[in-house]
């Protein structure tokens, strides 16, 4: 069920030369009628605020007491680039992606769906089952248990001292590192869920087959499970990367960005501009080149899809 | 040689299990942190054995102000906008699998490309347009955004689980002249039963626990629902009472967690809405 997905066909199109006429059966325009209420919605509620992203990323529209914007052409987007509150963002972010989806996520997701292959059944429900509610929980709640988790008086700390290993305030001291950890945390079950399935369409001769030959693990991992799930893992790492870029509330709850900045990747610093320093305009021109990387991460995912087709 | 293979699955099995339980040991703490505080009167931040057990907590918290009314809210805010979604997406895909036309192909790729895009990014111009337009700390307005931000998926999920159930059994009553919107309500909805409650719950959980929509778009506390007024418990009472926190989040994701697990015995195998998710 898993890869019904991409593998089912994008509507085929008959092609230009042989319009196929319908049999029977009403006119094309009312066939299509059932799309008008979800293309209006989509049109008003989802184009329309895209629309208007555009728009005002160019203009110094501010959240209070202006009588009308104006148009001020790149100034919002060269600001950008010379704030270094900005560039901090975009570094956060990156280290944020990079250590909690691309290492965290993706590596631990995988690691379990090969360990769960080969552990007894009731380690495996019990491991699933945890690590999948982890990831129902909604946003914020899951937020607030890592924040206690990671607190100066929360758990963490409590085991690290079982152990005399030196603790710390990690919240205060490094927040980006928390928040990478939480987001492992909640995200992990996605990449477990997505590789299990891989791996489970991997014929079972193959790997027995390498097995009689004397291909150890690793090699087995590396020269024949990784290649043959090589889709999955693009799959994986686009959709982790796209929800990563645009966690926002459990950076919000556990940090709220800080201290000083130092766990404030671009949707905070978007939402800081915007609301805290009324800068709407400018909050809007961060947002667009967050949409714009997003989109561009959507474009390569639709590219692989189609190879897939 | 079989024996040997034999005692080394045997160890192979009893490493995976070991590795599989130090994860399942580090996952599991905040959870049983969240748990047992819940059900602890002198509940602080970290995990330990509860002081006594009681239901004070709960006690607590389950007054109209702090949970019912939000849960109500909660409830009002996702419900519709599940409604909405399920129905939209239904009549969109119906089309789509059903007619060949030269716009599905185009259509369906904007579709797809328009579930991966960031939401998170355009919240900032969502709010200046809903400010604009005077939609702003409307429920309505909330319920329409959530709809369409959940839509292309719902539309993308169900067109494929549309694609399932055979065309044959439509065209016969075609030629017993029902319409396009009977046979889609009387015949092809009910054969996809387990996919409508897929798209049906995955829609309702997504928006249940979204936190920055609601945050963005609602203004009046008496509106806000329970993702956004669990911050309360840190702002504006004083001390954190973290064990009325770890109750309140506990009733809190009960829903979810129950829909989950339904959908997901339903489907059989426990992780279909993970497959689901995937496509």
């Amino acid at each position: 069920m898993t890869t019904t997905a991409p593998h089912t066909d994008l509507g085929k199109t008959p092609g230009p030369t042989a319009p196929r006429r319908p049999r029977r059966g009403p006119g094309a325009l009312v066939r299509a009628l059932p799309l008008t209420p979800a293309v209006v919605l989509l049109l008003l509620f989802l184009a329309g605020p895209i629309a208007y992203c555009v728009s005002i990323a160019f203009t110094d529209l501010q959240l209070t007491g202006q009588a009308e914007d104006s148009f001020v052409g790149f100034e919002n987007f060269t600001r950008a680039f010379g704030d270094e509150a900005f560039l901090n963002a975009v570094w956060l972010t990156l280290v944020f992606t990079v250590l909690s989806s691309l290492i965290g996520q993706n590596t631990l997701g995988l690691a379990l769906a090969a360990l769960m292959r080969r552990a007894s059944k009731p380690v495996r429900t019990l491991t699933g089952g945890i690590v999948v509610t982890a990831w129902v929980l909604p946003e914020v709640v899951a937020g607030f248990l890592l924040y206690a988790f990671f607190r100066r008086e929360g758990t963490l700390n409590a085991i690290l001292d079982w152990l005399h290993l030196p603790s710390q305030n990690w919240l205060f001291t490094l927040p980006i590192l928390a928040v990478s950890f939480a987001n492992v945390w909640r995200g992990t079950a996605f990449s477990m869920l997505v590789y299990s399935a891989a791996l489970n369409e991997i014929p079972q001769e193959i790997t027995e087959a390498a097995e009689v030959d004397g291909a150890g693990g690793r090699r087995r991992m590396w020269h024949i499970t990784l290649p043959m799930i090589r889709r999955s893992i693009a799959t994986n790492l686009m959709l982790n990367t796209l929800q990563t870029l645009s966690v926002f509330g459990l950076i919000w709850v556990m940090t709220r960005g800080g201290p000083g900045g130092k766990s404030q990747t671009l949707p905070l610093f978007m939402y800081e501009q915007a609301f805290q320093n009324s800068l709407i305009g400018y909050g809007t021109a961060v947002a667009l080149l967050l949409l714009l990387v997003g989109s561009l991460f959507s474009l390569v995912y639709l590219r692989l899809l189609r190879t897939e087709v | 040689m079989a024996l040997t293979l034999a005692s080394r699955r045997t160890t192979r099995r009893l490493a995976a299990d070991a590795g599989l339980l130090v994860v399942a040991a580090a996952f599991v703490l905040p959870l049983a942190w969240v748990v047992l505080s819940s059900l602890d009167p002198h509940a602080d931040l970290r995990v330990k054995a509860p002081d006594g057990l009681t239901l004070d907590n709960f006690d607590a918290i389950l007054t109209p102000e702090i949970t019912f009314t939000p849960l109500l809210n909660s409830l009002i805010l996702c419900g519709s906008a599940t409604l909405l979604t399920v129905v939209c997406a239904a009549l969109a895909a119906y089309p789509l699998s059903r007619f060949r036309s030269r716009f599905n192909r185009p259509f369906l790729l904007t579709i797809l490309f328009a579930t991966s895009l960031p939401i998170t990014a355009i919240m900032v111009p969502v709010y200046a347009l809903f400010v604009r337009v005077d939609l702003i700390d409307t429920m309505h307005g909330t319920i329409f955004f959530f709809a369409a931000s959940q839509l292309p998926f719902a539309i993308w999920l169900t067109k494929n689980f549309m694609d399932g159930v055979p065309k044959e059994l439509e065209e016969a009553a075609w030629t017993d002249g029902a319409s396009s919107l009977q046979s889609l309500i009387r015949i092809v909805l009910p054969l996809m039963g387990p996919g409508v409650a897929v798209v049906t719950v995955f829609s309702f959980v997504m928006m249940w626990g979204n936190f920055f929509v609601p945050f963005m778009l609602l203004l009046t506390p008496d509106q806000m629902p329970a993702s956004v007024s669990i911050n309360d418990f840190f702002g504006n009472r004083g001390m954190v009472a973290y064990g009325q926190l770890a109750a309140f989040s506990i009733v809190y994701s009960t829903p979810v967690i129950l829909l989950y697990v339904l959908i997901a015995r339903r489907l059989g195998g426990g992780f279909a809405l993970g497959g689901a998710v995937k496509g």
